[in-house]
């Protein structure tokens, strides 16, 4: 038999809460994880007859800014709408929500897709508001009936829904196409991006088309995906259902499917009885939104530079290597922390914007100066973050305390090594590498005479090693410098020792000379 | 109006009708519908579709959040009432 080819197609619809303070159209407070069920509720959020919506402009600002970061349009006029189903998540019988105007369309992103980047077409961004949250419940005694219990705290929460175009060809397109908007959301500070915590969430559409044919198959849509790794999973699989159940000859259903994680399998979901039967109507609450060029181009101006762009900034610019670039990007935090101490070291920073112009790389001083504070990121002071489990942004070494670290061991006052001690203990007290320095026994012996009286003892303690070099063995050089540093504690300066052990052990080999 | 579009409005909207009820509001539906098929004469093809009739824009809140209502207070009307939430019956999707 011959079987046909399939091209997989999918599309995502992607919900993200808006960190604002307060409910998107009532002051309740939207920080409701952890509080107690139904703490976070007011007569708005009941839907109890008379209340009056009122839109929180923080939440449109942050889906405007995310709609411009998608490189989407705004249009001047955009409004509510009401999207009416029966279902107790929702107090008042319907959702506000957008329908026929909403605040953007026709953006894109890209993502990288072997070694190149791919457009990912968005077809619109707009806001709607969250709804309650229901806990089903199964009585233990048998016969009982199951219910539901109804908690309205989370009801009213900005919701962010991103949909794209049909654009992704694969469960990895999809992703990636995931963690590169969930970047931006993060870089915007306008979501948390948790996944697992149900404050980023996404539903696909996925079908297969004969290869070649641009022909619309049956769609299904798959929800309950909770993290990067189960929208993964849960896309193959229903791929390769669909596909079994074509090469079976069989016709694939619109259906809804939910995903199984424990089970690694979708299954079909009861179809809500009226499901798009909405009966969309304007917001009569809410007056229309008008927003004024001169605001969007405020905005767009105010988008800082994104995680992909910055990337290759920091690679181009600063000659980090794609590793390093890949880290140090990953957070905002990071990338802001790196640049903020080569500002303080007085590196001239590069300043990307959106998503990026090439720029000249800098200096090889200037890039041997970001490499070492890469290296510090990276190194030392990532480890101590993982092992405190705390956050770049909670750390207490400021960026220009580190700067002036790295100040003190480019004069030589402190060595690599203490350094790393210095900075343990910058990490753990706060107080400055100068301050710290200065104060306890981690100064650098620069002073010739008393390295030289050191280095005197160490001579007449070890004939052995003296009598060894002057026969030829190099590495009794070694020992010498190591006897020394261990005499002063590791304080002495390292190239001091060393030139003038040579000078010494020379003088006494030749006494003649010089 | 026909029975099985009366009989679909009426369970979109969760109203309970016998099957007198369906009968006379087959009739009733049927003449608001022509009523507002006059409309349907005027020509409106050089107007922008109305979303509000109040003359009102960029009617907006700042984002400051301010105290719920006690948790008493939210339940008090519920019918059934469990764990601090309201109880209904099964929903499963």
């Amino acid at each position: 038999m011959l079987l046909m080819d399939y091209e997989t197609v999918i599309g995502l619809e992607v919900h993200a809460q808006l960190l604002t303070r307060s409910k998107i159209f009532c002051p309740c407070s939207a920080d409701y994880a952890g509080a107690e069920p139904n703490t976070h509720v007011c007569p708005v959020c009941l839907g109890l007859p008379g209340v009056l919506p009122t839109i929180n402009w923080q939440a449109m600002e942050y889906a405007v800014m995310t709609a411009l970061a998608l490189n989407c349009a705004i249009p001047e006029y955009t409004k509510f709408d009401r999207k009416n189903y029966p279902y107790p998540d929702l107090m008042k019988g319907y959702q506000i929500s957008q329908y026929d105007a909403p605040l953007s369309r026709d953006g894109w992103i890209t993502i990288p897709l072997n070694g190149q980047q791919k457009h990912i077409g968005i077809t619109r961004v707009h806001m709607e508001e969250d709804t309650a949250k229901l806990l089903h419940r199964t009585p233990p005694k048998a016969g009982g009936e199951t219910y539901s219990l109804v908690d309205v705290n989370r009801s009213g929460v900005p919701l962010m829904e991103i949909v794209s175009e049909p654009d992704m060809r694969s469960p990895e397109e999809a992703r990636q196409y995931l963690i590169q908007l969930r970047d931006i959301l993060l870089y915007l500070g306008v979501s948390t991006g948790n996944m697992e915590e149900g404050s980023f969430r996404c539903d696909a559409n996925v079908s297969l088309r004969p290869v070649g044919t641009s022909q619309l198959l049956t769609k299904v849509e798959v929800k309950n995906m909770n993290s990067f790794r189960a929208v993964y999973r849960a896309l193959a699989y229903e791929v390769e259902r669909q596909r079994a159940v074509l090469e079976r000859g069989g016709t694939i259903v619109q259906e809804t499917r939910g995903w199984v994680d424990d089970k690694g399998i979708t299954v079909s979901q009861r179809s809500k009885e009226f499901a798009h039967d909405y009966r969309y109507f304007p917001e009569p609450d809410l007056p229309p939104m008008v927003f004024s060029r001169e605001w969007v181009e405020e905005l767009r101006a105010r988008l800082p530079e994104f995680p992909q762009a910055r990337r290759q900034r920091f690679m181009t610019y600063y000659g980090l290597s794609s590793s390093e670039a890949d880290v140090l990007t990953a957070s905002r935090d990071m990338a802001d922390y790196f640049e903020a101490c080569l500002k303080a070291l007085g590196v001239p920073t590069s300043k990307g914007k959106g998503h990026g112009d090439i720029l000249p790389p800098l200096d090889a001083s200037g890039q041997k100066r970001a490499k070492s504070v890469s290296n510090w990121l990276l190194g030392e002071f990532s480890r101590l973050l993982n092992a405190t489990g705390q956050d770049i942004s909670q750390a207490q070494v400021t960026p220009e305390n580190l700067a002036q670290m790295l100040n003190l061991m480019e004069k030589g006052t402190i060595s690599g090594k203490m350094a790393k001690e210095v900075f343990e203990e910058m990490f753990r007290s706060g107080r400055s590498a100068e301050e710290i320095v200065s104060g306890t026994a981690y100064t650098q012996i620069s002073d010739a005479g008393e390295v030289e009286s050191v280095v005197e003892r160490v001579l007449a303690a070890n004939s052995r090693a003296v009598e060894d070099f002057r026969q030829g063995k190099a590495q009794a050089l070694t020992f010498l410098v190591g006897q020394v540093m261990k005499e002063s504690k590791g304080r002495a300066n390292p190239s001091l020792v060393n030139s003038l052990l040579r000078q010494k052990l020379e003088v006494q080999d030749e006494p003649s000379h010089g | 109006m026909s029975r099985q579009e009366v009989e679909h409005i009426a369970l979109l909207a969760r109203v309970g009708l016998t099957e007198q009820e369906v009968e006379r509001f087959q009739g009733h539906l049927s003449q608001i519908l022509d009523y507002f098929a006059i409309l349907e004469e005027v020509d409106t093809s050089g107007i922008s579709p109305t979303a509000q009739v109040i003359a009102l824009e960029n009617i907006f809140r700042s984002d400051v959040a301010s105290p719920s209502l006690p948790r008493e207070q939210v339940l008090a009307n519920g019918p059934q009432v469990e764990e601090g939430c309201f109880k209904v019956k099964a929903v499963l999707e």
